[in-house]
């Protein structure tokens, strides 16, 4: 399986829904659709990781580094997730703390804080 | 003896193939199903790791990945030919500061920074994994996890 991505606009802000893997193989993708987005002007993004089967230290690398570019235009990074195996990554390396995580897409499209 | 051995190139396309062959081996050598997603991330994490070392060195040499199945445990050995990384031992998860990895906010144009510090991949291996061991010299590092597994009785059997 290999990844998936695509991307919708809500309001101020955008959808990134991922599937598949991302490894240290194609995580390179993601990063490229997060610097995209943000070179786009889009800082209030929304990753979408329901359908994401794998994801390794590679990949929140281009997380934490998708959350520091919209940080720097006053933006933000929230995930949705709920699988187990993935939050599991999340929470061994403290990364729950950085992440705003919600359980629905709608959830964090409401959020504002 | 290992069990299955699979020895190749350090590119980062092949850490899926290594991944799926150790999820296969581990399987059938009776590692219980709550353990498996933890054997694909660890080994997946281990891989990589050695993946980034050789073409960080420029090492041509290929990763070796030897897979044993012992009775009642299941090891998954990782070697490379290169240094280890940071601390003469794997870093610690407490000592990094979540919040500090963000702290610093970067421009677009800037070429992407290494965002993880070094070893983070071997910080999640000791944070999943109960049985860790990193040892390094000068021909390279090798990390080697061990599950418990199911003891089959009949080696011809399997």
């Amino acid at each position: 399986m290999d990844l998936s991505l695509s991307t919708r606009t809500e309001g101020d802000r955008t959808v990134v829904t991922v599937g598949g893997e991302i490894d240290v193989y194609t995580a390179p993708k993601l990063r490229e659709q997060l610097i995209d987005l943000v070179s786009g002007g889009n800082y209030h993004l929304v990753v979408d990781m329901e359908s994401v089967d794998f994801l390794d230290s590679t990949g929140l690398g281009v997380l934490v580094g998708g959350l520091k570019r919209v940080r720097a235009h006053e933006g933000s990074l929230r995930l949705v997730c709920t699988q187990e195996r993935i939050l599991k990554i999340f929470r061994i390396t403290g990364l729950t703390k950085v992440f705003p995580i919600h359980a629905t897409v709608d959830e964090a499209l409401a959020a504002t804080d | 003896m290992p069990t299955v051995e699979v020895s190749f190139t350090a590119l980062p396309s092949h850490v899926r193939t290594a991944r799926l062959i150790a999820l296969a081996v581990a399987r059938r050598a009776g590692v219980d199903e709550q353990f498996l997603d933890e054997v694909r991330l660890a080994v997946g994490e281990a891989c990589s790791r050695a993946v980034n070392v050789h073409q960080g060195t420029g090492l041509d040499a290929p990763i070796v990945m030897s897979l044993s199945d012992e009775q009642d445990r299941f090891s998954v050995e990782v070697t490379d030919r290169g240094p280890l990384e940071g601390a003469a031992s794997a870093p610690d998860l407490d000592d990094l500061d979540a919040q500090a990895l963000t702290a610093e906010a970067e421009s677009d144009s800037e070429p992407m920074p290494d965002l993880l510090p070094p070893g983070f991949g071997l910080a999640v291996i000791s944070g999943l994994v109960e049985d860790v061991a990193v040892t390094s010299d000068t021909t390279g590092t090798s990390v080697r996890m061990t599950w418990p597994a199911t003891d089959v009785m009949a080696p011809d059997g399997r």
